[in-house]
C-alpha cells in the first residue's frame, strides 16, 4: 500500500503527508464500515483515515460504494457495522443536520425558489447567526466564487458553471469541518472542468479545509487530490498519492482503472533482490523489472507497462530483455500525444504513446510498419494479483 | 406549405366548440332574460340576479355548498399530499402497489356506488346525515384527485434538495417546510382548486349523503328544475359556471408558472 522505500515514485514531491506520521490524529476515521442494501453489500468493511487539511478522493466506477461511503459520513445512510468518527467523536445516530460536514451535491441541489444569496445564506440561517454576520459571510462567499453581481438571480437564470459555484459557496459558507463533493464537476464541459479542477485545488489550499471528493473520473482525482482511494466492489483496492497509485499500482485492477496499461502474463524465473526476471512467450528476450517486493520464483505474475513508457523503434534495437516486436495496426493522433497500437505476433495489441515534442519528425511511423518496442526495467511494475 | 388552418379545421373546431359550449352560452344568455318564460327572449335584464339574492333557499344552498367545498377540499388536499408523500418517498414497502392503485380506485368508481357505500357506512355507524357527512363524502371523492396532482409534482421533485437543506443544518420538518413545500406549493394549490370545483358541482354523492339542513346547490337546482325551470336557476348556474371557470383557469395558470419556474 505504501510507497516503496527505495524508488522515488512519480514526478511530484510534496512535504504534506500527515498519513505518514504515526502520531497524527485523523479528522475522519472509517473503522470496518459496512453497509448493505437488501442483499447487496455496497461498502464492505472499509477502514480509512482522512487527515485535517487533506484533499482526499474516492475513485471508482459507478456502483463501487464510493457515494455510499460519503453519504454515511454526511449522515444520509447509517452503517450496518463499523464506526465512523469525526474529530474523535462517534457519529453513530447523529442526523445530517447536526453533523459539522457539508456536502456539494452532484445535481447541485440549489433551492430553485431562493436567490443565489438566499441559497448561500441557508446554512448560516440554520445556525441562527446574526443578520449582519450572515450578510457579511454571503458577500465574502460571493467574492470567493466570483459571483458578486449575481446575488439576486434565481438558480434557473445561471449557467452550469455558475450554478456549480453557488453550490460550492453554499456548502462552504457555514464553515464545515469538512466539505464533501459528490461528482462536483460531472455536469461541466471539458474545458470548464479542467479550469474548475485547478480552482478547487486553489480554494482548498486557501481555506485549509478538508475536502473529500467522490468521482469516477481518474483525471479529476489525480489533479485535485493529495491522496486517492481506489475502490472496487465496496472495498478499497489501494490508497496512495496520485503518483503512487499511477506508478506503483498494487493490482491489475488499479493499474487498468487508472490510465492505460499493457499487461504481460509471465512466469517469474529469477529474483535477485533488485531485479525480477520473468519469462513470457510474447518477449523472446525475457522481461525485467526493478522491484523491491519479493515475488516467489516459479509463480505467475503480471508485468504492467504504461504506454508512454514504451519506446517505439523503426530499426531493430540490440537483442535483450524488455524487447517486443510487432506491426503497427493503428495510429491515434491526439495533437499532444500519438498513440500507436502495435500488434504482436501472438495477435495481442500493445499500446505505445509518444509525446509530440517536436513539430517535425524525421521518420514518421506509418501504418503496417514493422516496429520494436522497448522499455526500461524501472518503468515496469510486477503485479501478483 | 399552407399558412393557417384549413377550412376543414375551422369547421371541425367550430362544430366541436359549439357542441361543447352552445348549451352553456345559451344558459348564460337566458340568465339575462327579462321574460318569466325561460324559452322566450324578452329583452336584457339583471332582474333574476336581483331576485336570486332575495331567494333565501337558493342562497342558503349556495352557502352550504361553498362551506362543504372549502372544508372537503382542504381536508382532501392535506390527506392527498400526505398520501402522495408516502407513495413517492417511502420507497418500496410491502403493499405499495396495492396502496397506490387503491388510492386511484375512486377515480374510476361510479359515483352512484361511492355515494351508496358512503350512505351505508354513515347509517351503520349511526352518523346523522348533514353537513359533515357530505363533507366527508366529498373528501373521499376528491382525495384521489389531490393525490394524483401532488404525486405528479413530487415525482419530478429532486429529493437531493431536501437532503441539501438537512445537510445545511435544517431538521427534517424544517427542510420540508422551507424547501419541499415551497416547491410543491403550486401543485398543492392546484390540487385544492380541483378538489374545490369537484365538490362544488357534485350532485350524485351529495344527494346520497346529505340530510336535513344541508341541501347543496346542485341538489337544490336539480329539485327546482323538476318543478319547472325558473330564470333564477339560470342566474345562479351562471354564477356557478363563473366560479368553476375561475378555478380551472387558476389551476391552469399555476401549472404554467410551475413549468416555467421549475426548469
Amino acid at each position: 500500500m505504501n510507497a516503496k522505500p527505495r524508488l522515488n515514485i512519480g514526478a511530484v514531491r510534496s512535504s504534506f503527508a500527515p498519513w505518514a506520521d504515526p502520531l497524527a490524529k485523523p479528522l475522519v476515521r472509517f473503522d470496518q464500515v459496512t453497509k448493505r442494501f437488501g442483499g447487496e453489500t455496497a461498502v464492505d468493511a472499509v477502514s480509512l483515515d482522512i487527515y485535517e487539511g487533506e484533499f482526499f478522493a474516492l475513485l471508482g466506477p459507478s456502483g463501487c460504494g464510493k457515494t455510499t461511503l460519503m453519504r454515511m459520513l454526511a449522515g444520509f445512510e447509517e452503517p450496518d457495522a463499523g464506526r465512523i468518527t469525526l474529530a474523535g467523536q462517534d457519529l453513530a445516530g447523529q442526523p445530517p443536520h447536526l453533523r459539522p460536514v457539508n456536502m456539494m451535491f452532484q445535481s447541485y441541489a440549489l433551492f430553485p425558489h431562493l436567490s443565489v444569496a438566499q441559497n448561500i445564506a441557508f446554512g448560516l440561517r440554520q445556525q441562527k447567526r446574526p443578520k449582519d454576520e450572515v450578510a457579511a459571510r454571503v458577500d465574502e462567499m460571493l467574492a470567493l466564487v466570483r459571483l458578486e453581481g449575481l446575488a439576486h438571480r434565481k438558480p434557473h437564470q445561471l449557467s452550469g458553471g455558475q450554478r456549480q459555484r453557488v453550490a460550492l459557496a453554499r456548502a462552504i459558507a457555514p464553515k464545515p469541518k469538512m466539505l464533501l463533493l459528490d461528482e462536483p464537476l460531472g455536469a461541466l464541459d471539458r474545458k470548464l472542468r479542467e479550469e474548475t479542477q485547478f480552482e478547487l485545488m486553489a480554494l482548498q489550499q486557501r481555506l485549509g479545509m478538508t475536502f473529500l471528493i467522490v468521482t469516477h473520473d481518474q483525471e479529476e482525482a489525480m489533479i485535485t487530490a493529495d491522496r486517492i482511494a481506489v475502490m472496487r466492489a465496496g472495498q478499497l483496492a489501494q490508497i496512495g498519492r496520485p503518483a503512487e497509485v499511477y506508478e506503483a499500482p498494487n493490482s491489475r485492477y488499479v493499474a487498468d482503472f487508472i490510465g492505460d496499461v499493457n499487461l504481460f502474463e509471465a512466469r517469474v524465473t529469477e529474483d535477485d533482490g533488485d531485479i525480477i526476471r520473468l519469462a513470457s512467450p510474447e518477449a523472446p528476450g525475457g522481461l525485467e523489472a526493478i522491484e523491491d517486493d519479493e515475488v516467489p520464483v516459479g509463480s505467475t505474475a503480471w508485468l504492467a507497462v504504461r504506454p508512454e513508457k514504451m519506446r517505439v523503434h523503426l530499426d531493430p534495437p540490440p537483442p535483450g530483455p524488455n524487447r517486443l516486436e510487432g506491426q503497427v495496426a493503428d495510429i491515434g493522433y491526439l495533437g499532444d500525444w500519438t498513440t500507436y497500437l502495435v500488434e504482436l505476433p501472438g495477435g495481442r495489441t500493445i499500446r505505445a504513446a509518444r509525446a509530440n515534442a517536436s513539430r517535425v519528425v524525421d521518420r514518421p511511423v506509418d501504418w503496417d510498419d514493422k516496429v520494436w518496442l522497448t522499455f526500461a526495467p524501472d518503468s515496469a511494475v510486477v503485479l501478483t494479483r | 406549405m399552407r399558412r393557417g388552418p384549413s377550412p376543414f379545421n375551422i369547421a371541425a373546431i367550430t362544430l366541436g366548440m359549439g357542441f361543447l359550449y352552445l348549451p352553456i352560452v345559451l344558459l348564460v344568455i337566458y340568465s339575462f332574460n327579462d321574460s318569466r318564460l325561460v324559452t322566450v327572449w324578452g329583452g336584457f335584464s339583471t332582474r333574476w340576479y336581483a331576485s336570486l339574492f332575495q331567494n333565501q333557499q337558493l342562497l342558503a344552498a349556495a352557502w352550504v355548498t361553498l362551506r362543504v367545498a372549502f372544508v372537503s377540499a382542504t381536508l382532501a388536499t392535506i390527506l392527498g399530499a400526505l398520501a402522495a408523500l408516502g407513495l413517492v418517498r417511502a420507497g418500496r414497502f410491502r403493499g405499495r402497489t396495492l396502496f397506490s392503485s387503491m388510492t386511484y380506485a375512486p377515480l374510476v368508481m361510479p359515483e352512484v356506488i361511492l355515494g351508496l357505500s358512503l350512505l351505508l357506512l354513515f347509517v351503520s355507524v349511526g352518523l346523522p346525515r348533514g353537513f359533515w357527512t357530505v363533507t366527508i363524502a366529498h373528501t373521499t371523492l376528491t382525495l384521489c384527485y389531490a393525490t394524483v396532482v401532488v404525486q405528479a409534482r413530487l415525482v419530478s421533485f429532486d429529493e437531493a434538495l431536501e437532503e441539501a437543506a438537512r445537510d445545511l443544518g435544517a431538521p427534517p420538518w424544517k427542510a420540508f417546510v422551507l424547501v419541499t413545500l415551497p416547491n410543491i406549493a403550486p401543485a398543492v394549490a392546484a390540487a385544492w382548486m380541483l378538489a374545490f370545483t369537484l365538490s362544488l358541482d357534485d350532485l350524485v354523492i351529495a344527494s346520497f349523503t346529505t340530510g336535513p339542513g344541508a341541501t347543496t346547490l346542485p341538489i337544490r337546482i336539480y329539485s327546482a328544475v323538476r318543478l319547472g325551470v325558473s330564470p333564477e336557476i339560470n342566474a345562479i348556474s351562471t354564477l356557478l359556471i363563473g366560479l368553476v371557470a375561475t378555478g380551472v383557469i387558476a389551476v391552469y395558470l399555476l401549472n404554467m408558472r410551475r413549468r416555467t419556474a421549475g426548469a
